[in-house]
């Protein structure tokens, strides 16, 4: 089976730090690791494929240093990394992201299965995948927990909605996006970083994979972030002083203004 | 004409997910803005009956697809549909909570209609402008919020978290049209076969932490047994209920719906207590619609003071021993 895994490089979360003037985020000192959900999708595609054979694949869309996840995520176990990295693709949103993403997939040759995180912990939209599978033709399945191979072309998958889980047989070729949780990610091996390392990872630009130039990047993305800001909680700022005592006595007292109590 | 405003309806089971009539109490308004027409889309295998309901929350059209090809459900189908009445009928809005389903097949809409789609929304508004739709939205984890256009295409397209808006129903009589589409059948096929479904176990009652007056949240600074349950009186005796930040439910010390937060519930009560509680964006993000914040945090510097009216800095098992104490005092008093 060939499987390829959409992973997407991002700011790591501990080391994010917000301008509350300007409402951005401070650039410097941030360091980037593969989304946390997307080593769920990564773990599921090697272990479907120790199960059955075949490729993986691990494509991302990122600025050169990307190629750093796509190291990481072969030592890991994936057998080939795949950058997708062009100027021209700053700025996609989720609709031009999928369009470039499905078009480098077509470009990549036969696959059976596409699989994707949940969502990311940056852009945190969840949108990537169904939107993917839909430029690639086949059928999404979200929160998938596990896959299992039936036969040839053919799996059963369990799905975790709201209300309760789905077992599904499914034809493939689909696109499937993996809860978080829904597996053990394994740790990169020792083989696998010497792999990693000597790994030769072949870029692909706009024009190689021959996107139409009014679909990507700024121009080609409907959204727009026309601003942001820090989100603040206004109002009064109080500590309570005193002994324990005294501080739940001031709050009792607030309780009871507030018609709590 | 064409236009208009589409809340897709969600309804499971026979149950319609709240996060509906918190959308078309907020699409009435959107609508009277705009001066366009308010729809509810319903779809699924079994659907029709709720029809007065939606009309009651401001529907002046309910469109129900009702067929037994969706079930089980697909994003793909689903969103395809959709695009497909959309097309035809040019909405200039559609809107959806997010939920799980309508997360994955509102992209699979937007992407058949090329136009742009706003995640997890947190507020809605018309530019008075422009008459597009701000859609602002929380990213890296609730520490930033955007506002997102999409200026050129239609229809503008959002899923909303559910509890930021707050649903308001009209009187009884409220009523509308209802018309019945049937899929084509170019889309009548549903790829994937349900061999079995498992129930969640949690079946128990979800408390009501939406419609909360009194919100109290354990962290992983009381994430002991022992603690839970002192905080579990505590939220009794002030009529509340008990949520809990993502490692106190990860540890299994709450039911994964206690879970407050961008990943979990959003609550707007009048009082929120929060005891050993860091104060994460994730978190936080969850409680910002509450009239008074008050933490317990030993630590002086924890992020959570910056968003509290009231902040107290020490144990937090003292003071919940003490305010435990106060408390059953005053009930005792009463009763
Ligand atoms: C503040 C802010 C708000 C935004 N809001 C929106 C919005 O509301 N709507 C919108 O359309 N865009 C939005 N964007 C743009 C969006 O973040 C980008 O399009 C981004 O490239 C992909 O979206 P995501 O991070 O949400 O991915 P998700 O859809 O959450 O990602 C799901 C999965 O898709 C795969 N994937 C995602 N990106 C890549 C990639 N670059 N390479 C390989 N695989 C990938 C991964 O498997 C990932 O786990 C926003 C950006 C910012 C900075
Ligand atoms: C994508 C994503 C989604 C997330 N979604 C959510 C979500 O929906 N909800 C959520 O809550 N989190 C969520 N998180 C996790 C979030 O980032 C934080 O890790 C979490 O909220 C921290 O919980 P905490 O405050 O209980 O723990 P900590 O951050 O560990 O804080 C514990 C606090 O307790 C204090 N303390 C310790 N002992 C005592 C004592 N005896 N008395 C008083 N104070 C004491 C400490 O000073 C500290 O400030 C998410 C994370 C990610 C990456």
């Amino acid at each position: 089976m060939n499987i390829i895994c959409c992973i997407k490089q991002v700011p790591s979360t501990d080391s994010v730090r917000f301008d509350r003037e300007k409402g951005t985020l401070i650039r410097e000192g941030v360091t980037s690791e593969i989304n946390p959900y997307d080593l769920f999708a990564l773990e599921a595609g090697v272990a479907l494929k120790e199960q059955c054979g075949g490729e993986l694949t691990v494509l991302t869309m990122g600025p050169p240093q990307a190629e750093e996840a796509l190291r990481e995520a072969i030592s890991r176990g994936a057998d080939n990394g795949v950058l997708l990295s062009d100027r021209a693709f700053a700025g996609s949103d989720t609709l031009a992201t999928s369009y470039i993403l499905a078009k480098a997939i077509e470009k990549l040759g036969t696959w059976d299965l596409v699989l994707c995180g949940k969502q990311t912990t940056d852009g945190d939209t969840a949108q990537v995948g169904p939107g993917l599978a839909q430029r690639l033709g086949v059928p999404c399945a979200t929160c998938v927990e596990s896959i299992e191979l039936i036969e040839e072309g053919k799996v059963r998958i369990n799905r975790r909605l709201e209300e309760g889980t789905y077992t599904l047989a499914c034809q493939l070729p689909m696109v499937m996006t993996i809860e978080m949780g829904a597996n053990s990610p394994r740790i990169p091996s020792l083989r696998g970083k010497m792999r990693a390392k000597k790994a030769e990872i072949p870029c692909l630009t706009a024009e190689s994979i021959g996107v139409d130039q009014v679909k990507i990047g700024l121009n080609g993305s409907p959204t727009r972030v026309s601003s942001t800001y820090v989100p603040e909680f206004s109002g009064k700022h109080e500590l309570l002083q005193g002994s324990p005592k005294e501080q739940v006595d001031a709050l009792i007292g607030i309780l009871r203004e507030a018609g709590i109590l | 004409m064409q236009g208009g405003i589409w809340i897709v309806g969600e309804i499971r089971e026979n149950n319609i997910d709240p996060v509906t009539f918190e959308l078309l109490t907020k699409g009435r308004q959107l609508s009277e803005e705009l001066g366009e027409e308010l729809a509810c889309i319903i779809i699924g295998p079994k659907v029709k009956g709720v029809e007065d309901e939606l009309f009651r929350y401001g529907a002046k059209q309910v469109i129900v697809i009702e067929d037994e090809v969706l079930s089980p459900f697909c994003e793909t189908l689903y969103g395809e549909i959709i695009a497909h009445y959309a097309r035809d009928r040019e909405p200039s809005i559609i809107l959806a909570g997010a939920t799980e389903r309508a997360k994955a097949f509102m992209p699979v809409c937007a992407t058949c209609l090329e136009t742009g789609l706003t995640a997890n929304c947190m507020d809605l508004s018309i530019d008075p402008d422009s008459k597009a739709l701000l859609q602002t939205r929380p990213a890296y984890g609730g520490n930033l919020m955007a506002t997102i256009v999409c200026k050129d295409r239609r229809p503008q397209m959002a899923t909303v978290r559910s509890g930021v808006f707050k649903a308001v129903p009209l009187d009884e009589n409220a009523s509308g049209r209802v018309e019945e589409l049937s899929i084509p059948d170019e889309l009548r096929k549903n790829p994937f076969v349900l061999e079995s479904f498992k129930p969640l176990e949690e079946a128990e009652d979800v408390p009501d932490y939406k419609g909360a007056e009194v919100v109290i949240a354990a962290g992983r600074g009381v994430a002991e047994p022992e603690q839970i349950k002192k905080l579990k009186e505590l939220s009794q005796l002030l009529g509340g209920v008990l949520g809990a930040t993502r490692p106190v439910t990860d540890m299994g010390l709450l039911p994964h719906h206690a879970q407050i937060g961008q990943t979990g519930q959003i609550v707007s009560p009048t009082l929120y207590m929060g005891f050993g509680i860091s104060g994460a964006a994730p978190h936080t993000i969850g409680i910002q619609g509450t009239k008074i914040i008050v933490a317990i945090n030993k630590d002086p510097d924890a992020p959570i003071f910056k968003f509290a009216n009231y902040g107290i800095v020490g144990n937090a098992e003292e003071i919940i021993d003490c305010l435990l104490e106060e408390l059953r005092t005053l009930r005792g008093g009463q009763a």
